[in-house]
């Protein structure tokens, strides 16, 4: 684990799968410490026994019943599509 | 004289309702202030002009045939992540460029159901990432009080198309403020409805357990009468609460007698603009005049508020982001490999201020740092949820200013990104607690610029909030002072 505060631009940007350039990680590089500088502030607060919160508002296990219903449209949903053929959408070779 | 266009949604809809105009003559009107100001304004990304007359004369034959929807005929125009059928849907973003939505947002399919016109793609930040508009990769949305400066943001083009009389009104989103701080620069009424009132669907995720839908509209009664029409359960947002929605609007009127409003001490900050400070305790002294009682609350942990939105907004904003990979929708750009094209296409895609987010999300997300970060943000958020839980066993409602500053100039902020975050510092709270929060007018600075009054209240009670708005907005002249644009100077008298 690196120094809590020096952030790996490449590799956090390799995870979010974003090519950055080198000017753009040289920005980037000051601007994320000086965030993350600042959020540290929440180090001094003591959260030992609080429970975290994901929602605001609780609302739990919401069903629905498994009905078959109308989806979309799938011409309209496919026009958006960068490239397809038959429907389908075509994505570069994954296995040789 | 007061033009089509000028109106309220309250007053166009009675005007509709006593055929003294059609909704074909309002859209029309619309449509002319937009020819005429937009070239300044910069409001609206595109206007589908065809499509909006074409609903318009459609209300018009209902209403020939009987039917009097409250909301028939009435135009509302779209901040540019919600879904409209067969309009794009760009985020703002150069990634969506060319995408057209295959479906209806919910809120805007309600807003349809009740009778009313879609018109027009509004700017913002791009994903609704920023303060000012000018995170938008298309253009600058100008402030129709003073063309120098932002409109404030996300929202920005939805609501400088309202102040600037190109809309009755606007639907935006808000996730840290965004419909709020808009609305308080630009001088009209937006309001933040509590987490789950509204559905999401259809609306471009940004922060999930932040995000909500509301108007932007010329006046508090407005605001009542679109949040009623877009309020509800939907079984395509499961976040959707199952609460019933009351007549807002009906709900408005009378004094404050016997409300107590609760005034931060802590919000009283360093960094809080004179002037502002100024017009929003002026404006705690008329709600006192008009029946309310001011108490003091404390609300400790919002100092750390920020702090926690940057780590838990820009975590969900990573996952969700990751829809945008160029194989489903919107830009790709060709790669060796799928990673190599996801890399290269999000490259190209993506502004600076969305990627520094996603940065910062997947950073206080990964592997080592994820408690250090993210569950500690959301055990801090526990505590400054339970902070307006004991304040409202005080209080019926809370008063704060909705932004430290009046609108600022182009350029001043972008360049600081965390200077650019504090400006949220009113308004994210409320959006971490899930709770809601109304933009309401409440005079100018010196500069002639608008300050807003930042109205916040429980879980559900945006009746409460709203009630307070109205009694408050009623008994100031500040909703009916319209900005010059282009030096062509117009006041609206009465209503």
């Amino acid at each position: 684990m690196n120094s809590p505060d020096k952030i790996d631009v490449r590799y956090v940007a390799h995870l979010a799968r974003m090519h950055l350039g080198d000017d753009e990680v040289a920005r980037l590089q000051p601007q994320l410490e000086q965030i993350v500088g600042y959020v540290r502030q929440l180090d001094e607060l003591n959260v030992d026994g609080i429970e975290p919160t994901a929602h605001a508002i609780p609302v739990q296990n919401v069903f629905r019943s498994d009905d078959v219903r109308p989806c979309l449209d799938h011409d309209a949903v496919m026009r958006n599509a960068p490239q397809a053929r038959e429907g389908q959408f075509i994505v570069p070779k994954i296995i040789e | 004289m007061t033009t089509l266009n000028q109106l309220t949604v309250a007053d166009a809809a009675a005007k509709l309702a006593n055929r003294e105009c059609s909704s074909e003559d309002l859209v029309a009107a619309v449509l002319a202030s937009i020819a005429q100001h937009d070239q300044q304004v910069g409001a609206y990304l595109t206007v589908d002009a065809e499509s909006a007359l074409a609903q318009s004369r459609a209300a018009d034959a209902a209403r020939a045939g009987g039917d009097i929807r409250p909301l028939l005929g009435i135009p509302v125009g779209m901040k540019d992540l919600l879904n409209v059928q067969g309009q794009p849907c760009t985020c703002a973003s150069k990634i969506l460029k060319g995408y057209v939505a295959p479906y209806d947002a919910t809120a805007v399919a309600k807003l349809r159901a009740a009778g009313a016109v879609i018109l027009g793609r509004l700017n913002m930040d791009e994903f609704a990432m920023g303060g000012s508009t000018e995170n938008s990769a298309y253009q600058q949305t100008r402030n129709p009080w003073d063309l120098s400066r932002v409109p404030g943001g996300s929202s920005g083009g939805s609501a400088a198309a309202v102040a600037a009389d190109e809309a009755l009104a606007t639907l935006g989103s808000d996730t840290g403020g965004s419909i709020r701080q808009p609305a308080g620069f630009c001088g009209c009424v937006g309001l933040k409805p509590t987490y789950g009132r509204v559905s999401r669907y259809g609306l471009t995720a940004f922060a999930s357990s932040l995000d909500q839908i509301g108007p932007l509209t010329k006046t508090v009664r407005d605001s009542a009468l679109l949040l009623g029409a877009i309020s509800g359960r939907d079984p395509h947002d499961s976040t959707s609460l199952d609460a019933p929605v009351p007549d807002y609007a009906a709900l408005l009127g009378g004094d404050l007698k016997g409300l107590r409003l609760g005034l931060p001490k802590e919000y009283f900050i360093d960094g809080l603009d004179a002037e502002v400070e100024a017009k929003v305790r002026a404006a705690v002294d008329q709600c006192r005049a008009l029946g309310a009682e001011i108490v003091e609350i404390s609300l400790p942990h919002s100092k750390y508020a920020v702090a926690v939105y940057y780590i838990i907004a820009t975590a969900e904003a990573s996952a969700n982001l990751a829809r945008f990979d160029g194989v489903r929708y919107g830009l790709r750009v060709d790669g060796e490999d799928p990673i190599d094209q996801y890399g290269k296409t999000r490259a190209a895609g993506f502004g600076q201020e969305v990627k520094r987010r996603i940065i910062l999300g997947t950073y206080v997300l990964s592997s080592g740092y994820h408690d250090a970060y993210y569950l500690r943000a959301q055990k801090v958020r526990t505590l400054i949820r339970r902070d307006f839980d004991t304040a409202f066993e005080k209080c019926d409602a809370i008063l704060t200013p909705v932004a430290p500053t009046a609108a600022y100039q182009f350029g001043e902020k972008i360049s600081d990104p965390l200077k650019m975050y504090l400006g949220d510092i009113f308004t994210i709270p409320v959006n971490l607690a899930g709770i809601c929060g109304v933009s309401v007018p409440c005079g100018f600075t010196s500069e002639k610029l608008p300050v807003g009054l930042h109205i916040v209240g429980p879980a559900l009670r945006e009746d409460v909030i709203l009630k307070i708005g109205h009694a408050y907005e009623q008994s100031t002249p500040w909703h009916k002072v319209k900005p010059e644009i282009r030096g062509q100077k117009s006041e609206v008298s009465g209503q």
